[in-house]
C-alpha cells in the first residue's frame, strides 16, 4: 500500500509542474505585462514612481529575464516564500485576496460533493434494480434536466422565483450582519441554512451523472453469471445485492471524483457570481475584466493543484476498496 | 393423478435478475442489410430522439433563415417601447368579432405615480393586423442580395409587433433570440469541427503508434483534465486581445473550445482503436498486405465512425453552453454581436429580472436545445453498436 501511494505520488510531480508552465503562459498571455499596468496605476493614484522602484520590482519578479527564468523565479517565489505575486487591482498580495474565500470556495464544492454521493448513490441503486418502473423514468427525466441545464441557469431561475414569490433576495451567504464579522459559531450557524441552495445548484448536473453511471455499472454488475449463481444457490435478494453487485458498482463513483471534484470547482465559480457568494469566483470573473492576470492565474493554479491532491486521495481510496488496484492486477 | 401441490406462495422477487434476451430479427433484410442501415432501423425506434432530431433540425433552419424569419431587425430600437412586455396574439374582439387573421392591440405605457414603474396596457382602440410575407426593415440576406421580405409582420412598418417583448433599449427580444440562435447554434457546430479534427487525430495516433506518442497524449489529457473547465475557459478567452474585432473573438473562442474539449473524443477514438487493432480483420488485413494508412481508413474508421457520431453529438452543448455562460459573464461574446448568452447579460440583475421576467426567455431556448442534443446523443447511442 505505502509503495502504491509512494508511486502515486511521483506520478504527480510532472503534473504539477506542467500545470504550473501553463498557468505561467496564461499569466503572460495578455500584451504588455502587470508590472507597466501597476505603474501606471501608481502614477495615475498620484504616487511618483522612480526608477529605483521599478527596477527593484522588475528583479522581483526577474521581468528583464527570458520566459523560462521568468517562470523560475515565478515557482521559486512560490515554493520558498509563498508569493504568488501581487493583484494590481487589490493593490494586495495574491494570496491575501483569495484566502478566507479559497476556503468557502472549497467548503461548498466538498459539501456539493457529499451531497452529490448521499443523493446520486441510493437513488442509482432503486433506478438499476427496479430498471424500467415509473420511478426510474422520473429520475432519468429529472437527470436528464440536471445535466442539461447549467446552473447558473437553474441559479438564475430559482433565484428570480424566490424574489418574486417572496421578495426576498437569496444572494449572498450570510445576513447583512455577520458580512463583515469575524469567524464565530454564530456566524457559521447563520452561513449554514444559505448554504443550501448553492450546494443543491452546483450538486445538480454532478448528481445526474452520477445516477446514469451508477445506474448503468448496476445493471452491468446484476446480468452477470456470479449474480445468477448466488441467487440459484438462495443468497437473499437484498444481501447479495448489497454485498456484491453494489461494492463493484461504487467503485467507478471513487475513481470519477477525479473528474467530478473539477466540475464541481467549475460550476462553483458560474454559480457564485450569480448568486453573489463571496467565494472566489466573483473575484476571479472581476480580476479577468481588468486583466489582472496575477490574482487570476493564482486562482487557477491553487484550484488546478487541489484537484489533483483530490485525484490522488481518491486513487488511493480506490486501492484501499479494491485489493486488485493495489497489486496492479487492473491494468486496463 | 394431477395431485395440486399447495405451492408455498413466492414472495414476489424487488428486481430482476438478468435481462429477457431481446426478440432477433431473422428476416433476410436483417441478414444482408448494411451497418448504415441496421443503426437507421435501430434508431427510428428511438422515438424521444426522432423527434429531438426534428426538433433540432428546424432550430438550424431557423438560425440559417433567421433574416426573413425575424419580424425586426435585431438592433432596431423603437423608443417609444423600451421594457414592454409580449403582445399575446387575439382572434377575437369585441367590435370586429372573430377574424382568422390574428392582430395584436397597440401598448399604452403608464407610470405608477408611486414607484414610478413604467408598464404597459394594451391600448384595444389600435389594433395591428399580422400578415405573411409583408415588406419590413431592409436587410441583406446572407449578406449577399437586398431584400425586405419578412415572413411574418404588421403592415405599418413602425407598428409594435413585440411577441417577446423588448428589452431596455426597445429592441424586439424575439428578432435578437432568432438572430441569437445563429451565433449560438453555429458556435456549437463550428466549435465541434476543430474539436473532432484534434480528437480524431492525436486519439487516433496515440491508439495506433502506441509507445511514445501513446504517453505523451494520455499525459496531456491527464493534464486537462485536472484544470477545472469553466475557470479555464474564462482565463483563456479574457485574455483575447481587447481591440480584436467580434469575428476575431468569435474564432477565438471556438480555438479555445476546442484545445481544451478534444480530450473525451480523443479517448474515445483510442480506445476503440486499441481494442480494433487485434481483432482478426485488421489481422487478415495486414497479412493481405494493406498498408498503415488503408487499414485506418478502410477498417478501422468506418469501425468507430457510429462511436465518433455519438461523442460529437453529445459534446455539441457542452460547446453551446460554454458560449452562453462566457458570454452571459461579459467575457465571451459582447454587444453588439447577439448570441443566446449576450441577450442573457440583461437578466443578470435580479430587480430588472423581477419587473421584466420575459427577459429569461433565451434561456428557455438554450434548455430546449442541449436537452434535445442530449436526447437526440441518447439515441444515437443505442443505435450506434446495432450488432449487440
Amino acid at each position: 500500500m505505502l509503495n502504491y501511494i509512494g508511486y502515486r505520488v511521483l506520478q504527480l510531480i510532472p503534473l504539477l509542474i506542467a500545470i504550473s508552465i501553463i498557468v505561467f503562459f496564461i499569466i503572460q498571455l495578455p500584451p504588455g505585462d502587470f508590472l507597466s499596468t501597476y505603474i501606471q496605476q501608481l502614477e495615475l493614484s498620484g504616487t511618483k514612481v522612480d526608477a529605483g522602484m521599478i527596477l527593484n520590482l522588475e528583479r522581483q519578479y526577474g521581468l528583464d529575464q527570458p520566459f523560462i527564468v521568468q517562470y523560475l523565479v515565478w515557482i521559486k517565489n512560490i515554493i520558498v516564500d509563498g508569493d504568488l505575486g501581487r493583484s494590481f487591482q487589490w493593490n494586495k498580495p495574491v494570496s491575501e485576496v483569495l484566502g478566507d474565500r479559497l476556503m468557502l470556495t472549497m467548503v461548498i464544492s466538498v459539501i456539493s460533493l457529499i451531497f452529490v454521493w448521499i443523493i446520486a448513490i441510493p437513488i442509482g441503486i432503486y433506478s438499476a434494480v427496479k430498471q424500467y418502473s415509473i420511478l426510474d423514468y422520473v429520475f432519468t427525466f429529472i437527470g436528464f434536466i440536471g445535466l442539461a441545464v447549467p446552473g447558473f441557469l437553474i441559479a438564475l431561475v430559482v433565484l428570480y422565483f424566490v424574489f418574486v414569490n417572496t421578495g426576498v433576495s437569496l444572494s449572498g451567504l450570510f445576513s447583512p450582519e455577520y458580512v463583515d464579522a469575524p469567524w464565530s459559531m454564530a456566524k457559521v450557524m447563520d452561513m449554514l441554512p444559505r448554504l443550501v441552495l448553492p450546494v443543491v445548484i452546483i450538486g445538480m448536473s454532478g448528481t445526474a451523472g452520477l445516477i446514469r453511471v451508477m445506474r448503468g455499472m448496476l445493471l452491468d454488475e446484476l446480468s452477470k453469471q456470479y449474480v445468477i449463481t448466488a441467487r440459484a444457490k438462495g443468497v437473499e435478494s437484498t444481501k447479495l445485492l448489497f454485498k456484491y453487485p453494489v461494492r463493484m458498482a461504487i467503485n467507478p463513483l471513487i475513481s470519477t471524483i477525479g473528474w467530478t471534484l473539477p466540475a464541481l470547482i467549475s460550476g462553483e465559480a458560474i454559480v457564485s457570481i450569480v448568486m453573489n457568494l463571496p467565494t472566489t469566483g466573483p473575484i476571479l470573473l472581476r480580476a479577468l475584466m481588468f486583466q489582472d492576470m496575477y490574482l487570476a492565474g493564482s486562482f487557477l493554479l491553487i484550484v488546478s493543484v487541489l484537484t489533483v491532491i483530490g485525484t490522488l486521495i481518491s486513487d488511493i481510496l480506490l486501492a484501499w476498496l479494491d485489493p486488485r488496484i493495489r497489486f496492479g492486477g487492473v491494468a486496463d | 393423478m394431477n395431485t395440486a401441490v399447495p405451492t408455498k406462495a413466492v414472495k414476489k422477487r424487488w428486481f430482476r435478475l438478468g435481462r429477457v434476451p431481446q426478440a432477433v430479427e431473422t428476416d433476410e433484410a436483417y441478414e444482408v442489410a448494411s451497418q448504415w442501415k441496421l443503426m437507421w432501423w435501430k434508431f427510428k425506434k428511438h422515438k424521444i430522439a426522432m423527434a429531438a432530431g426534428v426538433v433540432l433540425v428546424l432550430f438550424y433552419m431557423s438560425a440559417l433563415f433567421c433574416e426573413f424569419l425575424s419580424p425586426h431587425l435585431p438592433l432596431d430600437r423603437y423608443t417609444s417601447y423600451k421594457n414592454a412586455p409580449p403582445q399575446t396574439l387575439h382572434f377575437y374582439d369585441k367590435e370586429s368579432g372573430f377574424s382568422l387573421r390574428p392582430f395584436v392591440y397597440d401598448m399604452k405605457m403608464k407610470v405608477n405615480e408611486q414607484t414610478f414603474l413604467r408598464t404597459f396596457q394594451p391600448d384595444t382602440s389600435k389594433k395591428y393586423y399580422i400578415h405573411f410575407f409583408v415588406k419590413g426593415p431592409e436587410y441583406r440576406m446572407w449578406g449577399l442580395f437586398k431584400t425586405d421580405i419578412h415572413l411574418f409582420g404588421t403592415k405599418d412598418m413602425r407598428a409594435p409587433l413585440f411577441l417577446a417583448g423588448t428589452d431596455d433599449l426597445g429592441r424586439d427580444l424575439l428578432s435578437r433570440m432568432i438572430y441569437g440562435g445563429r451565433i449560438s447554434l453555429s458556435f456549437g457546430v463550428l466549435g465541434i469541427v476543430l474539436t473532432l479534427i484534434l480528437g480524431l487525430l492525436l486519439g487516433g495516433l496515440s491508439g495506433y503508434l502506441g509507445g511514445v506518442t501513446d504517453t505523451i497524449v494520455q499525459r496531456s489529457i491527464d493534464l486537462l483534465i485536472c484544470i477545472p473547465t469553466i475557470p479555464l475557459w474564462m482565463a483563456l478567452s479574457a485574455a483575447l486581445p481587447r481591440d480584436w474585432s467580434a469575428l476575431e473573438i468569435y474564432f477565438g473562442m471556438v480555438i479555445i473550445f476546442s484545445i481544451i474539449g478534444w480530450t473525451g473524443l480523443a479517448r474515445v477514438v483510442r480506445g476503440k482503436i486499441l481494442s480494433l487493432r487485434e481483432e482478426d480483420f485488421t489481422m487478415a488485413a495486414r497479412l493481405a498486405g494493406a498498408s498503415d494508412l488503408r487499414i485506418i481508413r478502410k477498417h478501422l474508421l468506418p469501425s468507430f465512425a457510429s462511436y465518433t457520431i455519438v461523442t460529437v453529438t453529445l459534446s455539441i452543448p457542452a460547446t453551446i453552453l460554454g458560449e452562453t455562460a462566457l458570454s452571459f459573464l461579459g467575457i465571451g461574446l459582447a454587444p453588439p454581436v447577439v448570441s443566446w448568452g449576450v441577450l442573457l447579460q440583461d437578466s443578470q440583475n435580479l430587480e430588472t429580472l423581477a419587473h421584466h421576467p420575459w427577459l429569461l426567455w433565451p434561456a428557455a431556448l438554450i434548455i430546449v436545445t442541449v436537452l434535445m442534443f442530449n436526447f437526440l446523443g441518447d439515441g444515437l447511442r443505442d443505435a450506434a453498436d446495432p450488432y449487440k
